[in-house]
């Protein structure tokens, strides 16, 4: 099968809208073909990867650990604007699972090279 | 890369992050076309921009919005077949939802 | 040239619905081919044959699916963004035990796997969504 270069550019908080978790199921099912995958967190998408989610009081499914799963998938580039965290008080201490912090123009250019942009 | 973007920059800040990636083409659809609006406050980020990226913007979306007439000097007007075509001419594109 | 789109929101309420359709519909006057259309997150409302705008109004989902005929379009509905959402084709009645269908004709409930692949053929992929 042919490999593209498939880039998920997350820019929507988790939970408030379904985007987030329905990206994340896109993500599962293109490693699944064996696509070269990677995740871009921009805006409001860094709230995504933050450590500590604790989804009982609003009952709504929680899908913290599966970020953690994503090394089994073989998806492991994960990128985060460090302007997107710095503007909302977070560093990469404070997400659940290792990233590449990068300043939004190399995700830019990280962009560029894709063969295929999804936005959430 | 083509942006295509949809939100006022009014609301939200859709036009700012597709700035920050450096350079390209930008798209301006739906609520999008606001920022192609001569008078306003963004105009001055626009304007200022307009040397690392070229502007679009889609006409029927405009006129919907009573604003055809109204559009920045340097942002050039499109229909649905220049809205093709700018896609086509870029390798992917990009949609700031 | 080889187009695919992907729809993220559902119509009226959203214009994504009807830039897509508009893009489509460009996309083909140009003479460049639509490998497949893809409705996920709220976007799978558009399948619904149920809806029935005011009589002045735009019939969105007629609309998809008189394109679709028109131009034998492959329209694929995600099927578990369908299932939340309460979009029915036979075979999904059966298999959830469901009383009734309500998938417009011209459309398919089908994986997320089709929206990798429409990635993987096609040219260029444009997502309209909110």
């Amino acid at each position: 099968m042919t490999t593209k270069k498939f880039m998920m550019v997350n820019r929507k908080a988790p939970y408030g809208t379904i985007y987030a978790w329905e990206a994340l199921e896109v993500v599962l099912i293109a490693a699944a073909f064996e696509q070269d995958v990677s995740l871009a967190f921009l805006d409001d998408g860094v709230y995504q990867l933050k450590k500590g989610q604790q989804t009982k009081g609003i009952e709504i499914k929680g899908f913290e650990k599966t970020w953690g799963a994503l090394e089994d998938y073989d998806v492991t580039q994960l990128y985060v604007a460090r302007e997107s965290l710095e503007e909302r008080g977070l560093s990469a201490e404070d997400l659940t699972v290792p990233v590449e912090v990068l300043s939004r123009a190399d995700i830019g250019k990280l962009m560029e090279e894709q063969d295929v942009l999804l936005s959430f | 890369m083509l942006h295509i973007i949809n939100k006022s920059p009014y609301d939200r800040c859709a036009v700012d992050s597709a700035l920050a990636t450096g350079a390209g083409v930008i798209l301006l659809i739906e609520d999008g076309v606001y920022a192609a609006v001569k008078g306003g406050a963004e105009e001055k980020k626009i304007k200022g921009a307009l040397g690392r990226f070229k502007f679009y913007a889609l006409i029927a979306d405009l006129e919907a919005r009573g604003l055809g007439d109204r559009v920045i000097d340097g942002i050039t007007p499109v229909d649905y077949a220049g809205f093709v075509d700018l896609v086509a001419e870029n390798k992917t594109c990009q949609s700031w939802l | 040239m080889k187009f695919s789109i992907l729809v993220n929101e559902g119509p009226y309420t959203h214009q994504a619905s009807d830039t897509a359709y508009q893009f489509a519909k460009a996309v083909l006057a140009k003479g460049h081919e639509i490998f497949r259309i893809f409705y996920y997150h709220d976007g799978v409302n558009n399948a619904t044959r149920l809806t029935t705008p005011p009589q002045d109004d735009r019939n969105i989902v007629a609309r998809w699916s008189k394109l679709a005929e028109e131009h034998k379009l492959d329209m694929v509905v995600c099927v578990a963004a369908a299932q939340r959402r309460g979009i029915v084709d036979e075979g999904e009645m059966k298999r959830n035990g469901k009383d009734a269908t309500n998938l417009a004709p011209g459309f398919r409930i089908s994986g997320l796997g089709q929206l990798i692949e429409a990635g993987i053929q096609s040219d260029r992929l444009v997502v309209f969504g909110d």
